[in-house]
């Protein structure tokens, strides 16, 4: 199920994630102390209606605090990982406080999906997490080019957390994920939604599952053995998420894995990678 | 060769004594209650080897003669008497370093703010002596502030000051020292502090004139305290151990004294009797840093303790903890652990980049860490660093030694080379930080704490274990030996056990007499049991910290490590039977 042209279904992609992290930018700046994660969540999707967002593969997320680093509550994995704790809440932003805006627009048939993270003013702990992303954005096409599994790769990541000394904490998403894929979305907009996931994205993802499940291969990426097979081309969004004491962040964007398993980035021109290049020193980590 | 003098000072004359080289630094040394100037003579027989040392009996005590009523001991008073000594024997009006001890140092930090003294003193050392201005001035504000938490360390001083309350009822005291604690008061500090002095005729007059030090001042300060601040430098020696002053007035006073360092030194309340080589080294050192410029990594330690005692810090504020093996693991997590309980960090590992990472990670959560690389194996480098650790920052308060390897295979596969390896890091990594560190700890007096990180293996025989277990078996035993031997000097020592505790360390461990791929299988068979284990790193560095604040001999992390303690005491033949199986991944 694919657009008919591989450059236009690339940039139709491209240009849904600029519009999911433009949104994010957006409301970042929008964000002041005594907010609610819940009025941050509803504003990014009153952004994105207000720029022709109909449907959703999921709706915005917000955390704040010590909710970035998916302790406690909302790191309770039973249900496979989906939890409640999950959903926008009551917590208020304070100052130097932590956040990360997560959302995944439908524009057309393309789907994006991105995580944007944060602090209201300085937070040190999110600064040195962001450059940390950094080192498993650059690991994680170079690991798949040295033709390791997908499992292997998500094996690297939770090696490098571990000499970084940080958490992988999308370890508490649905599965475990540190990526799933995405497709063109088949069929005409559904306006519907399930606990603020879209109808037709969730039964495209459902569609790969059991795709991959004949074909030996998974659309959930993790450690998990189900990952164990050679890339799948594709776009994937990766997302890992990492976690030192009460403060978390993460990036999510789309790798492209191309039919001869070389994997690149879909952009470079985003929000975490722009910081990480506009750094005065570069402090190499691990 | 001492000098006796006697100065007029109003209705009182007082007598002292002066020895040393007359162009030597001058330092001038107030007893306290219920002693007179003869407290001070073990330090100065010490001192005056190179410095000017001028002692005097406080009024009412010793030679000196006593004022009529207790309102004469006024601190007033007491700051005019200081005056009058202080310009008799320096009368070119030259500086003076003044040390204090007891109720000598209550006045001592009365004469840094005194118009009387004040210009005339350059440095302050004092010992179990608040300032009655600063303590109840803080007091007040705690109680204002936070009345629950000001509580706790309110009580603690209450307790340790029932005397100054019981001073205050009328013919109570007095009593009590005429009834014979006078005359027992020799036999009274043998016993409680283990120190031999002679009995002093004037011991019952001191006892009693001197009552009214309390009586003439406390209601006043306590009613009215003054906020001042304080420009002079002052050491601060606070004994660990004093039953009458509890450490936590000295709390919280860098911000009034801006010239602060601070020492806790393992004694009772009557350090210049206990060790009076100490206090002098102490003073010697302050003068010369005072007068010369000269700083010192002890000083760095002294200001960084000074700086971090607050009311409320974590309860290892100020303290400096090295910990071996620091890059991962149970090391990184023990550094991030102690961190949070507000000690500043030294992270070694002999992966250096993974001991700075652990530095950088310390330094978020708000302390001062350190990298260092080091091989534990290594005597040179471990002495080199703990020579640095002493000169740089002072010592260390605590030492983690955790680095450790792994090794597993059957003993007559195990090559000798194999074990002197195992038994270069797990053994004798231990017993070199133990030895430098710990020795260092002893000869400061600071007391400290040592943690050997040993295993379950210790006391858990197993096939194909016996390299590893043989030298956590003996890192256990000489850790307990050890404890019995610190104890007297305040330094505990603990022993960690874990079970199996998923810290990457089987990713290394080295599996002997297999070849390079069975090795690589086996590190991923049991990289796979100790992660299905699923007992983190962070659970040891809870009982490392337990155990430090708690002074635990031994903790055991994990079930598998409780049981297979209780397993090897109720039943040493299951236990053998059970090390027979093969368990070891193949």
């Amino acid at each position: 199920m694919s657009m008919p042209d591989p450059t236009e279904r690339i940039a139709a992609f491209r240009a849904a994630q600029r519009l999911a992290y433009d949104c994010a930018e957006a409301i970042a700046a929008e964000l002041r102390p005594g907010m609610t994660e819940r009025e941050a969540a509803g504003r990014m999707k009153a952004w994105a209606g207000d720029h022709g967002v109909r449907e959703w593969f999921h709706e915005p997320f917000a955390w704040f605090g010590d909710r970035t680093a998916f302790r406690g509550a909302i790191g309770i994995r039973a249900l496979r990982g989906f939890n409640p704790a999950f959903f926008p809440g009551g917590r208020r932003l304070e100052e130097g406080m932590a956040f990360i805006l997560d959302c995944a627009p439908v524009v057309g048939r393309a789907v994006a999906d991105i995580g944007y993270s944060g602090a209201l003013g300085h937070n040190a702990v999110v600064e040195q997490l962001l450059d940390d992303l950094i080192e498993h954005r650059n690991l994680i096409p170079r690991e798949l080019a040295a033709g390791r599994s997908m499992a292997e790769v998500s094996r690297a990541v939770d090696a490098l957390c571990r000499r970084q000394g940080v958490e992988p904490r999308h370890k508490a998403y649905p599965y475990t994920v540190l990526a799933h894929r995405v497709e063109v979305l088949p069929g005409d907009a559904s306006r519907f939604s399930l606990a603020r996931f879209g109808l037709r994205a969730v039964r495209e993802l459902r569609r790969q599952i059991a795709e991959g499940q004949g074909e030996g291969w998974s659309p959930l990426w993790n450690s998990s053995p189900a990952s164990d097979h050679p890339p799948v081309p594709g776009l994937w969004a990766v997302e890992p998420h990492l976690g030192f004491r009460d403060v978390g962040a993460k990036f999510e964007e789309l790798l492209l894995i191309g039919d001869d398993g070389s994997a690149r980035w879909l952009d470079d021109d985003l929000p975490h990678v722009r910081r990480f290049k506009a750094r005065p020193t570069v402090k190499k980590a691990a | 060769m001492s000098t006796p003098f006697q100065v007029e000072a109003g209705e009182v004359t007082l007598s002292g004594h002066v020895a040393g080289p007359e162009k030597a630094p001058v330092v001038l040394l107030i007893h306290g209650y219920p002693d007179d100037s003869t407290v001070w003579d073990g330090v100065v027989a010490d001192l005056a080897a190179d410095h000017r040392v001028i002692t005097y009996d406080v009024r009412g005590a010793g030679a000196s003669t006593a004022p009529a009523s207790s309102r004469g001991y006024h601190l007033g008073r007491l700051m005019a008497d200081l005056s009058s000594v202080i310009e008799a024997q320096v009368p070119d009006g030259g500086k003076i370093h003044l040390v204090g001890h007891d109720w000598g140092s209550i006045q001592g930090w009365q004469a840094l703010v005194d118009a009387r003294t004040r210009h005339r003193i350059a440095s302050y050392t004092s010992v179990s002596g608040p300032s009655l201005d600063l303590a109840f001035g803080a007091m007040a504000r705690r109680l204002r502030d936070q009345p629950l938490a000001a509580l706790p360390p309110l009580l603690g001083q209450l307790m340790r000051s029932w005397y100054v309350l019981a001073f205050h009822v009328p013919a109570f005291a007095p009593l009590v020292w005429r009834a014979g604690a006078a005359r027992l008061w020799p036999r009274i500090l043998r016993r409680t502090d283990g120190i031999d002095v002679a009995g002093r005729p004037t011991q019952l007059e001191d006892a009693l004139r001197g009552i009214n030090l309390y009586r003439a001042n406390f209601r006043e300060k306590l009613m009215a305290p003054q906020r001042q601040t304080i420009g002079q430098p002052v050491q601060l020696l606070v004994p660990r151990n004093d039953p009458f002053v509890s450490a936590a007035v000295f709390d919280d006073l860098a911000a009034d004294v801006p010239h602060l360092v601070r020492e806790d030194i393992e004694s009772g309340h009557w350090l210049p009797l206990k060790d009076p080589a100490l206090l002098a080294a102490r003073v010697r050192r302050f003068v010369t840093h005072v007068d010369g410029g000269k700083d010192c990594g002890a000083f760095v330690h002294g200001r960084r303790l000074a700086a971090r005692r607050t009311p409320g810090a974590a309860p290892l504020a100020g303290k400096l903890a090295l910990i071996t093996g620091a890059g991962s693991g149970i090391g990184r997590a023990t550094a991030i652990a102690l961190a949070e309980k507000g000690a500043d960090i030294i992270a070694t590992d002999i992966d250096e980049a993974a001991a700075e990472r652990t530095a950088t990670l310390a330094r978020l959560v708000g302390v001062e860490a350190h990298a260092r690389k080091v091989d534990v194996a290594d005597a040179g480098a471990m002495t080199a660093l703990a020579d640095w650790t002493e000169e740089m920052l002072g010592g260390v308060d605590i030492v983690v030694n955790n680095a450790g390897i792994g090794m597993a295979g059957d003993f007559l596969d195990t090559s000798v080379e194999d074990w002197r390896r195992v038994l270069d890091v797990n053994l004798w990594g231990v017993i070199h930080g133990a030895r430098l560190f710990g020795g260092r700890m002893a000869a400061r007096h600071s007391g400290g704490h040592i943690v050997n990180v040993a295993s379950a293996a210790a006391f858990m025989p197993a096939r194909g274990l016996s390299a590893y277990a043989a030298t956590k078996s003996a890192v256990l035993m000489m850790t307990t030996c050890l404890r019995a031997e610190l104890r007297d000097k305040g330094i505990g020592v603990s022993a960690i056990c874990p079970g199996i505790i998923d810290t990457g360390i089987t990713d290394r461990t080295t599996f002997v007499g297999a070849s390079a791929e069975a090795q690589d299988r086996r590190r991923a068979a049991a990289s796979r049991l100790y992660a299905r284990r699923a007992l983190t790193a962070e659970v040891v560095a809870e009982q490392i910290i337990a155990a430090i604040l708690k002074d635990r001999a031994v903790a055991h992390v994990g079930l598998e490590a409780v049981l297979g303690n209780l397993l090897g005491r109720l039943s040493p033949g299951l236990m053998r039977r059970i090390a027979g199986a093969d368990l070891m991944p193949k």
